[in-house]
């Protein structure tokens, strides 16, 4: 077992449905400040919330608002293109063959010596400041207040398809089955709620391309790759502002980190880890 | 039978259903065609709704929004437009565009539904719109634009009926309302798509504004071609009251165009210099969308009409009729082209991936462009209806020239006579001539 991986796991990560006095304040804070009250009305000056506003590689890895706040890191280079994370997918969340909620993508640096070929997955970045929940004219589709995932409420999709304009990251597609918008949502009404630690294609993933956790835990794994200045971490359109919570390094075998599968913590589910 | 008290009913300018059945037989042809082809569209859009949009429609994941809801926005562009410019007149009080408001007012509305028919088919789920009340998603433009076309659409329908009552104090305000929540609404409808951060091309404010100018223009020209056309129904609609708002129209028209040429030039200049948006325009300048850049957005949508419109000076309904019904024709290729173009560059093409390095395409399928003629055949069967069934949104006679009043000969606008003044004195006091002096006077002003 990889110790490295399996920090993330512990009582801590479990409390999250347990609400402490500091959460309480913090989202207080943030209601004060939604209301302009805090600061002399931070909604009103402009200049005071461009620096939350834009992202930058510093300004996206500042706070982290939920608890436990789900993140994903893609070690782009170990991705291999065996398409097990979209199946995974597939199968967990009856996503019908018409659409996808993760896909990899093909780059090729033709002029490269050596590899030219790379392989970049793309799935919902369930961004901090997503531009879908604020197109979307009756919510139905919502950042949840505990723990950051983006989701959906079918019930009350009109599908007007605004949501699918507004995503920069083209996660989103209209399901017939259901009858609105569907989207990646880190698994979790099949896995997380579950009690599973991984989402379907981080437990799939046979390199460890997709490393998943909650990057608010400093003691996890997901936080310790975000968190350091050996490698580059990157998200995709940050001119966008939407501060996504799905970072991109590149990864090699000199990389500090184990490469494989990341194994599901408390020894569960897949541990191919297991060496 | 809707039965209308008969002094109302005059007042409405309508003579019963009956009137339906008088026109001609072309007219009546006409007529049977538009019947025929809205209930065969609608049948076909129903069919899609049933069976689902997915396998029928052209639209895709990454392209979304296709031809329908550029029609919708091509008919909510009109109604705003013409809105807008009927209240310049009965509104504003600008007296030469008083007579186009009847028409316009009522245009504005069959617009407007026609626009509603076509969004019906684009929603998924158009019984969820019951959420829009329930659950309302205030940071949203979508919902703002819900809720203010809704209430564009109620102040219309105040303004129209206290129109058709002749109450025009009420309709004034029903107006001024109307106007505020249509200008509202339209350029939230243009911030839907100017506040999607990750869509280059419309991203900014550019849209929100220009939306509202190309309104006024749409509207200009939408009351230009459908007077036309009424006139050719009806020739008794045309007095000199009519011809000279006409005049003040065609105007307004060209000077609209004007500045939906500026907005055009400088979006096209400041596109060169943007990486993403310049892919965009070189799909219109020169790509697969050449052909409706050019010859229907530039040559049919604006240089001919105004060319048209100036050498029409206003008075040659032919001319103003072809113009008219260019722009119409060309306006729709605009807002096909802004709807698809904001979506055709992928959003992980500066990725430089492999499944996104082309553009994407879009080709509406046979059920969208049916429920797109569906809506604008709606439209032009109500406009018909109404022009018979109205009585040609016929001004009555005290509403054309008021007690004590009379048309300038000069000006052709509406003067009046005070009391034991002559119809030549009244011209000069309204035209700061000065009275004639008695001769007596004037010799005694020369002594001096």
């Amino acid at each position: 077992m990889n110790p490295q991986l399996d920090q993330g796991a512990g009582p801590r990560s479990d409390r999250w449905s347990e609400v402490t006095p500091l959460e309480r304040r913090t989202f207080l804070k943030i209601g004060l400040s939604i209301t302009g009250l805090l600061g002399g009305g931070t909604l009103l000056s402009v200049a005071s919330i461009v620096n939350k506003a834009f992202t930058t590689p510093r300004t996206f890895t500042e706070t982290y608002p939920y608890k436990p706040h789900y993140a994903m890191v893609i070690r782009e280079g170990l991705c291999i293109d065996c398409e097990l994370c979209a199946k995974a997918c597939r199968e967990t969340n009856h996503v019908p063959d018409y659409g996808y909620r993760t896909r990899v993508l093909t780059k090729i640096t033709s002029d490269a010596i050596g590899r030219q070929r790379e392989f970049i997955p793309i799935l919902c970045n369930q961004c901090n400041d997503p531009p879908c929940c604020r197109a979307c004219p009756v919510g139905a589709t919502y950042k949840d207040p505990r723990d950051g995932i983006v989701r959906m409420n079918a019930e009350k999709c009109v599908g007007c398809k605004t949501c699918m304009l507004a995503c920069p990251y083209d996660a989103r597609y209209f399901n017939d089955q259901k009858h609105a918008v569907d989207k990646c949502n880190f698994c979790w009404d099949t896995r997380l709620s579950k009690g599973q630690k991984l989402t379907a294609c981080a437990a799939a993933c046979p390199t460890g391309a997709r490393i998943f956790g909650d990057i608010s835990d400093p003691d996890n794994v997901v936080y310790k790759m975000v968190h350091q200045i050996e490698k580059v971490v990157w998200v995709l359109r940050p001119e966008c502002g939407t501060r996504p919570n799905v970072f991109y390094m590149k990864a090699s075998h000199a990389s500090p980190w184990r490469l494989q599968r990341q194994a599901e913590p408390g020894g569960g589910v897949r541990a191919a880890g297991k060496q | 039978m809707i039965t209308i008290p008969k002094e109302t009913a005059e007042r409405w300018g309508y003579s019963g259903f009956s009137d339906f059945f008088i026109p001609g037989k072309a007219f009546r042809a006409v007529f049977v065609v538009l019947a025929a082809a809205i209930l065969f569209c609608y049948a076909v859009g129903l069919h899609g709704m049933a069976s689902g949009y997915r396998n029928l429609y052209g639209v895709t994941r990454e392209i979304p929004w296709g031809v329908l809801i550029s029609g919708y926005v091509f008919c909510v562009v009109t109604s705003t437009g013409l809105c807008i410019v009927s209240s310049v007149g009965h509104v504003f009080g600008h007296e030469p565009f008083m007579p186009i408001a009847k028409r316009a007012v009522f245009l504005a509305l069959i617009f407007l539904v026609g626009g509603f028919s076509i969004l019906l088919f684009d929603l998924e789920n158009p019984l969820h719109m019951i959420w829009f009340m329930l659950s309302p998603n205030l940071r949203s433009n979508m919902w703002w634009m819900g809720l203010l076309y809704g209430l564009y659409l109620c102040a219309l329908s105040v303004e129209y009926l206290f129109l058709l009552a002749q109450n025009h104090r009420m309709s004034r305000l029903a107006g001024f309302m109307a106007v505020l929540c249509g200008v509202a609404a339209h350029s939230n409808l243009g911030a839907i798509f100017g506040m999607l951060s990750g869509r280059d091309y419309w991203y900014g404010p550019y849209f929100p504004i220009y939306f509202v100018f190309s309104a006024i223009m749409s509207g200009g020209g939408a009351i230009l071609f459908f007077t036309c056309v009424a006139s050719r129904v009806e020739p008794e609609i045309m007095n000199e009251r009519m011809e000279r708002a006409m005049k003040a129209v065609c105007k307004l028209t060209i000077t609209m165009i004007s500045v939906v040429m500026f907005f055009t030039i400088w979006e096209t200049i400041c596109g060169f210099v943007s990486p993403e948006k310049y892919l965009t325009l070189s799909v219109f300048l020169t790509g697969p969308y050449a052909y409706n850049y050019w010859i229907g957005e530039i040559l049919c949508g604006l240089v001919l009409p105004l060319v048209l419109l100036v050498r029409s000076k206003g008075t040659d309904l032919r001319l103003m009729l072809i113009a008219g019904g260019m722009m119409l024709a060309g306006i729709f290729f605009m807002r096909y082209d802004f709807v698809i173009a904001g979506q055709i560059v992928p959003v992980f093409h500066s990725l430089g991936v492999e499944e996104y390095r082309s553009l994407l395409t879009y080709r509406p399928s046979f059920h969208e462009i049916a429920v797109v003629a569906g809506g604008l055949c709606l439209v032009a069967f109500l406009f018909l209806s109404g022009e018979r069934v109205l009585g040609g949104h016929r001004l009555q006679k005290h509403e054309i020239v008021p007690p004590g009043g009379f048309i300038c000969p000069g000006c052709g606008a509406i003067h009046y006579r005070q009391e034991g003044e002559s119809e030549e004195q009244s011209l000069r006091r309204y035209h700061g001539f000065r009275a004639a002096a008695p001769p007596n006077a004037e010799r005694e002003t020369a002594r001096r």
